[in-house]
């Protein structure tokens, strides 16, 4: 082979290469980006209502509702302008707590949010900063 | 008064650093051979300086003194004396310090064992290296002091995080750091190559023990901290495609292309602009990880501060050496040609597709730990990149590079694949398949999933491959170099990650149930039969302790504690799982919260296969460990050497 066909066959490798990356990265992305929405875009019918998103708010406090002896548990999250009522079947996350700001995935249905997913940070002193954000209010009151 | 002295230490430390960096690339530039000189005992004394700051802290955290702001905030009196050491790294301010530290152990131990590198050279690396040293050093004086005072002292702290009361997380940060930092000399050695237009043989051959050195704690440190989210944090999960964990996880891809690419530019003179270019992305991706954890850019357990200042200062120095380096390397490039061309099937060729997958995987890791943060500056919404997208991005460009791995093993350089190798790696690899649909027919009971096969093919037949030639040069007599043998051993333990991921991936149960006393719940043929729950007391925190006792055909095979503790201080809860390992699973049971009624909710899962992902991160570091040990990388002092002026060419044989 000479140098020069060696050359294209390199260059032609490369751009197969990051083509195929691309077209990959493209498609996976589609599939797997989340939106995040506060109380209030949901409440303003910003949300997606076929799609599943994020939404993040405080647990308010004395929302949360266990069914007793089952995994199903209510709680209704707010940004202190708007609230969406969240239910969820599963463990929850160590640190969840009513006034603590959390985050939970799922999709809305009929109003309420049904999550298969509620995280909670690792830090009673945090608070996500996407959370904080919505909620619009000096980051040091979140602070214990 | 001690911790002002350990801030007076730092301010000498970032003297003596600044003095290592300008005689260092002012004295190679100027060819002053006395200022060169002066560089070992900047180094020498920068260490020392730094060391002490860092026993301060140390000090000032184990006698409990309050009065320092980052001791009252991460220690507390009742805290036990190993987590109160790692306290000293549990938070931003002390991990900073951690940070300097390493950085000036590593330019400590090149500058020891580099004395017979040529002068100039040598005093490059360690004027860059010098170079980084003030940077952080002054990031961590101006924005983030672990000294400063609180006034009046705090009666007590206010204790260190629970999660990171573990002796796995009190490793973790090091191990992690070490690698992390260790990229810097490897980047220090392709500036000096750039400044120099050095870069040869010897050159690669120089760089190759440090960056597997790196490589080596950056593996070691991944591989703990996903152990101990396995079992503290993720209620079983042991990767999360967190932003952080892939913060350290490119440098870490980049670090292994790193590796490979200069292999090849040690042995047959190609690559060399590419592989510059490796060292400047490791290290980029390293302080990038650095901005994007300790900035607060990112949503994540291991984001400490949020001040904004901070971010600022770290990506001002980030894009001083990403800048710097590039523009050097946008001159210098083209000056450094490789030597000669390859066939399409050699190892070289090879090489270049590990790099050129290894690149992919990372730069598009990339594009998922920056796309939300890019759409979040421009206001285009907040989103959020699923695991689901790293998995796959992973996952395209990973199966192929092991599958070639098994192969190009084998390959020689310049000329095709080794012929007498062609049909033992046949046979072997139709054994391999044969092996994993044998283990999921047998030991999972059933034909598993397609990529189920073929990842445990490739597992199993990347370990085969990788004992081909240590056990044909054993048989023969003859000593594999040690530099050989570390390959084998590294790529080995390639195939054992693989053999774990791909069973745990594949076969995990995992169920949320809820339990009264003495009701049972049954995974994988596995019985859980929760048996009630009892108060115990640990030496700061209080727990709930449930018991549930696993059996399987009726025999009892394990009892399983799992706990709810409260810490005392920080009174948040955690869960301290139980777990019964065996050597082709784990069984797991996490206490979640009493739902009323006497029952409780609890997390049981059983994760075939798991122990393995970690044992392969470990039998990898083991092959970096012996591949540095080979004689070849030990740098000779040569007497008669002449101090090589820049742009000598140094030929060993």
């Amino acid at each position: 082979m000479t140098p020069r066909r060696k050359r294209l066959l390199a260059v032609l490798a490369v751009l197969g290469g990051v083509g195929l990356a691309t077209a990959v990265a493209i498609k996976a992305f589609d599939n797997n980006l989340s939106y995040f929405y506060d109380p209030s875009q949901v409440a303003d019918g910003k949300a997606p209502g076929d799609k599943s998103f994020r939404i993040g708010g405080m647990v308010t406090q004395g929302s949360v509702a266990r069914t007793p002896g089952t995994l199903e548990v209510h709680f209704v999250l707010t940004d202190f302008a708007h609230s969406v009522p969240v239910s969820y079947t599963g463990l929850l996350p160590d640190l969840f707590r009513e006034g603590q700001g959390i985050i939970a995935h799922g999709r809305l249905q009929g109003g309420v949010f049904v999550a298969d997913e509620v995280l909670a940070k690792h830090d009673e002193k945090y608070t996500p900063p996407e959370v904080a954000k919505s909620m619009k209010r000096p980051a040091a009151e979140g602070r214990t | 008064m001690i911790p002002e002295l350990g801030t007076l230490a730092l301010v000498l430390a970032l003297l003596l650093a600044a003095a290592q960096a300008f005689f260092g690339l002012v004295g190679a530039q100027r060819n002053r051979q006395s200022w060169m000189a002066a560089v070992t005992p900047a180094v020498a004394g920068v260490w020392v300086f730094v060391t002490a700051a860092f026993a301060i802290l140390a000090y000032s955290i184990v006698v409990h003194d309050f009065s320092v702001q980052y001791v009252a905030a991460n220690s507390n009196s009742e805290l036990p004396l190993l987590y109160r050491i790692a306290a000293v790294w549990g938070a931003h301010e002390g991990s900073l310090l951690l940070w300097i530290e390493l950085l000036a152990t590593w330019a400590l131990l090149v500058a020891a064992l580099s004395g017979g590198l040529p002068i100039a050279f040598r005093a490059r690396v360690l004027g860059v290296l010098g170079l980084v040293g003030v940077g952080f050093t002054l990031f961590t004086l101006l924005t983030s002091s672990p000294f400063a005072r609180l006034i009046p002292a705090a009666a007590d702290g206010a204790d260190l995080n629970p999660l990171l009361q573990d002796p796995a997380l009190a490793a973790h940060p090091p191990m992690l750091y070490m690698g992390y930092v260790g990229t810097s000399v490897a980047f220090a050695f392709a500036v000096a190559a750039m400044l120099s237009g050095q870069l040869d043989a010897a050159w690669a051959r120089w760089t190759r023990p440090w960056t597997v050195a790196a490589w080596m704690c950056l593996t070691v440190g991944i591989a703990l901290g996903s152990w101990w989210a396995y079992y503290v944090l993720g209620w079983g999960g042991w990767w999360f495609w967190d932003p952080v964990e892939n913060a350290s996880f490119m440098p870490w891809l980049a670090t292994t292309a790193l590796i490979h690419s200069l292999a090849v530019t040690e042995k047959r003179g190609l690559f060399k602009s590419w592989t510059l270019l490796l060292a400047v992305f490791a290290f980029s991706l390293s302080l990038l990880g650095t901005f994007l954890v300790r900035s607060g850019v990112l949503v994540s357990v291991h984001a400490f501060a949020s001040d904004p200042s901070r971010g600022l200062f770290i990506l001002g120095l980030l894009l001083f050496f990403i800048v710097g380096s590039l523009t050097l390397y946008a001159v210098r490039a083209p000056s450094l040609k490789s030597d000669g061309g390859f066939e399409l099937v050699s190892r070289e060729s090879f090489l270049l597709l590990n790099n050129a997958l290894l690149v992919a995987a990372a730069g598009l890791i990339l594009v998922g730990e920056l796309w939300p943060l890019l759409m979040d500056a421009f206001d285009l919404g907040k989103i959020s990149v699923g695991p689901p997208y790293y998995n796959m991005v992973f996952m395209v460009p990973m199966v192929p590079l092991v599958l070639l791995l098994g192969v190009g093993m084998h390959a020689g350089w310049r000329r095709a694949l080794l012929k007498s190798r062609q049909r033992l790696l046949l046979t072997l690899a139709a054994a391999a398949i044969v092996a994993a649909l044998l283990i999921a027919l047998v030991g999972y009971g059933g034909p598993g999933a397609p990529l189920t096969i073929v990842c445990f093919a490739a597992g199993l037949f990347v370990m085969a491959s990788a004992l081909i030639e240590p056990i044909e040069q054993w048989r023969r007599g003859l000593k594999l170099p040690r530099a050989a043998l570390g390959m084998a051993i590294a790529h080995f333990g390639v195939g054992v990650w693989l053999m774990g991921v791909t069973g745990v991936v594949s076969y995990k149960v995992e169920k949320d149930v809820s339990l009264a006393p003495g009701e049972s719940t049954e995974i994988s043929g596995y019985t859980f039969r929760y048996e009630g729950t009892r108060p115990v007391a640990g030496p700061n925190f209080e727990a709930l302790e449930a018991r549930v006792v696993i059996s399987r055909g009726g025999k009892v095979i394990a009892e399983l504690p799992t706990q709810k503790r409260t810490y005392r201080v920080q009174k948040n809860p955690m869960t301290h799982a139980g777990i019964d390992v065996a050597w082709n699973r784990d069984l797991f049971v996490a206490l979640g919260d009493d739902l009323g009624q006497g029952k409780w909710s609890m997390r049981v899962q059983y994760k075939p296969l798991v122990r393995y992902i970690w044992l392969g991160a470990v039998v990898m570091a083991i092959g970096g460990l012996v591949a540095i040990l080979d004689r070849r990388y030990r740098v000779r002092r040569t007497a008669d050497e002449p101090a090589a002026a820049p742009g000598t060419a140094r030929k060993t044989a």
